[in-house]
């Protein structure tokens, strides 16, 4: 039975390049829906925020004859399809000369590295806690302890943020209330540098990692049950094999696959999550990013940043989506 | 209602047949009561507040600023003021009606938009259940379409370019995204009841496909719909106090959102006017908590697999 069908691939990568399509096409409309032009409306953010601007019908002008504005909506359309795709969101407002591809670049690799440091912590946490409370052999007063522990589920992760920057940085000043690393430090490999930039990453780490780890345990319990009445589980224990064998060789193994699917699942809030605990952190990732651009009123690079923020997800689902059957050859796919 | 015959009976065989009286009624199980009284609570203070507190003093400057909570003293040593029970913020709102109305607000936004996308859900599914062909295609995919684009990013688009200042509208754009996971547990049920005997005995007698739906179907569906319902509450406002905390949404409307954003834009926590945040924190954890506790619950009553396997 051969997990990946042709037809399931081709549904996959049909829906990665809808969504694509379709977010792209909102953007695009709510673009043009915005009340008054939006370029009448970055000048004058500009103006509000720099004093005088020097010839602001020519700026107008231009600017319109750069992003097409003057032409009809179909052609813009197709302009703003290919501009998004080639990751050309126009230049910046609040760091003017510079353009928002090269604000994403240079925010895109914190926030990547977060979510690396974040998801292989919250998988692990929560499959392990999961089967833990599922397993027979677990000691009760753990057993007690992990469903405790599951009261954070489902709480968004910036409280837990705002309630750790309180308790643990503001009250007990064990560590920084914000920033990626100490202040006036140049990123390099130096010991001083990386132990600065792992306490500085120990809350928002924290913060993401507390509210979700839960959504795995209820998972990899539901896993574990299901595989507990197996036949191949009492032929595991009649053989005499150590417990732990038996644990993690013939249920855990078994149990841990769907999981993968629900990565693709949890990618979403945590991305949502980690922008929004990256906004008050201050992290220097796309959160950030994306917060100072609603302060400033900067559209090109909302547009922009949201825009890199729904490919990435996409493309990882995709990617999940598609390796998922490969690992697990059990599951019956849709449409067979 | 059936504890009392419960207890007496547990005499003979104690655990078994206590249990099995537990469960008589799965709707009372007490995840789901300890739940629906803290979301309940929360519903019943925007009835009641408003007759016992001043909502007034819920906008900008109609109190003294920056009091701390009664009983306790701010970062300039002032103590707080009994009329003012729970301080006030720095624009001098009052925390104490800020929350007496904001709790709902937040509360209903998510009701709301969860409501809308239930709607949706319903008329999606069933179409697509029943009608199968090119219409349950098209409404799959964009079921499939919308679950993997990111909510929160499309609403920053929408919402900071078009400014929303009502919470019905807040609402409605949420709702946006709260219809796909109805529509397909809807969907994926009405395949499976559609070849069950009582549908087909239901068919065969001649009753109208509407009421196959609604009569026949709909109360086996109704735990699976709870809970569907419930967690995109959960979603939605998550997605809500996540867009105010960026600074979307209304802006002059008390949400618990809007109350949090304003304390971390003004360094709320750097005032140590914890109460500031911490008060709609901790309410919006109740909300979250209670919500996740009916999930857990309705979870319970939908399927009697995990009622066992809570047994200790």
């Amino acid at each position: 039975m051969g997990g990946l069908t042709l037809n399931y691939i081709i549904r996959r990568v049909l829906i990665f390049l809808l969504t694509v399509w379709v977010s792209i096409t909102i953007i695009f409309m709510v673009a043009r829906l915005a009340p008054g032009d939006p370029i009448s409306a970055m000048v004058a953010q500009a103006s509000a925020s720099m004093g005088v601007v020097e010839n602001q019908d020519a700026i107008i002008e231009g600017w319109k004859e750069y992003f097409g504005l003057n032409d009809p909506i179909p052609i813009q359309y197709v302009k703003f399809l290919g501009n998004l795709l080639t990751f050309d969101f126009g230049p910046s407002l609040i760091a003017f000369p510079a353009r928002v591809s090269e604000l994403i670049a240079r925010a895109l690799p914190w926030s990547i590295g977060l979510g690396l440091v974040t998801l292989p912590l919250i998988f692990f946490i929560g499959n392990l806690f999961g089967a833990l409370l599922a397993w027979r052999r677990t000691p009760g007063p753990l057993k007690a302890f992990i469903p405790m522990t599951m009261i954070f589920t489902s709480l968004p992760s910036v409280l837990a943020g705002l309630v750790f920057i309180f308790v643990f940085a503001f009250r007990m000043k064990l560590f920084p209330i914000a920033g990626p690393f100490g202040r006036g430090m140049q990123p390099s490999f130096t010991i001083e540098f990386i132990s600065s930039l792992i306490h500085h990453g120990i809350l928002p780490v924290a913060s993401l990692v507390i509210v979700s780890f839960g959504f795995w345990t209820l998972g990899m319990r539901g896993m574990m049950v299901t595989t507990e009445g197996e036949d191949y589980m009492t032929l595991a224990d009649a053989k005499g094999l150590p417990p732990f064998y038996v644990l993690y060789r013939y249920q855990v193994r078994n149990a841990i696959l769907p999981q993968v699917t629900a990565l693709a699942i949890a990618l979403r809030t945590l991305g949502a999550g980690q922008i929004l605990v990256e906004a008050i952190f201050s992290y220097r990732g796309i959160g950030t990013l994306i917060y100072t651009s609603i302060r400033n009123q900067d559209y090109n690079t909302i547009q922009g940043t949201s825009f890199v923020v729904i490919l990435f997800t996409a493309v990882s689902v995709l990617i999940i989506d598609l390796i998922y059957p490969l690992i697990d050859p059990r599951i019956s796919l849709e449409g067979n | 209602m059936g504890a009392a015959t419960g207890q007496t009976a547990s005499l003979a065989a104690p655990r078994k047949a206590g249990r099995l009286n537990r469960f008589d009624n799965p709707w009372l199980n007490i995840k789901l009561v300890v739940g629906v009284i803290m979301v309940g609570s929360i519903l019943l203070m925007g009835v009641i507040g408003p007759l016992l507190v001043d909502v007034d003093l819920a906008y900008v400057g109609r109190s003294p600023l920056n009091l701390p909570p009664f009983c306790f003293e701010n970062m300039r040593g002032e103590g707080g003021d009994p009329t003012h029970p729970l301080g006030t913020d720095n624009s001098g709102r009052d925390m104490l009606s800020l929350i007496v109305i904001g709790a709902p607000n937040s509360l209903l936004v998510g009701f709301v938009a969860a409501g809308f996308g239930m709607l949706g859900g319903i008329i999606l599914g069933f179409s697509s259940g029943f009608l199968g062909g090119l219409a349950d295609d098209i409404i799959r995919l964009s079921a499939d379409i919308t679950i993997t684009i990111p909510s929160l990013l499309v609403l920053i688009v929408i919402q900071s370019l078009i400014p929303v200042q009502s919470l019905l509208v807040m609402a409605v754009l949420l709702s946006l995204f709260a219809w796909p996971q109805p529509t397909r547990l809807i969907r994926a049920q009405v395949m499976s009841m559609r070849e069950s005997g009582y549908v087909k005995m239901a068919q065969l007698s001649g009753v109208p496909t509407s009421s196959i739906m609604f009569r026949e179907m709909m109360p086996n569906l109704l735990p699976y719909l709870a809970a569907s319902f419930i967690g995109n509450t959960t979603g939605s406002i998550l997605a809500a106090v996540g867009l105010e905390i960026l600074g979307l949404g209304p802006q002059r409307l008390p949400t618990l959102g809007r109350t949090i954003q304003n304390a971390i834009d003004n360094s709320g926590i750097l005032r140590d006017m914890w109460w500031w945040w911490g008060l709609p924190t901790v309410i919006l954890i109740v909300i979250f908590i209670g919500l996740l506790l009916i999930n857990l619950g309705l979870d319970e009553v939908a399927n009697p697999r995990l009622r066992k396997a809570t047994r200790q």
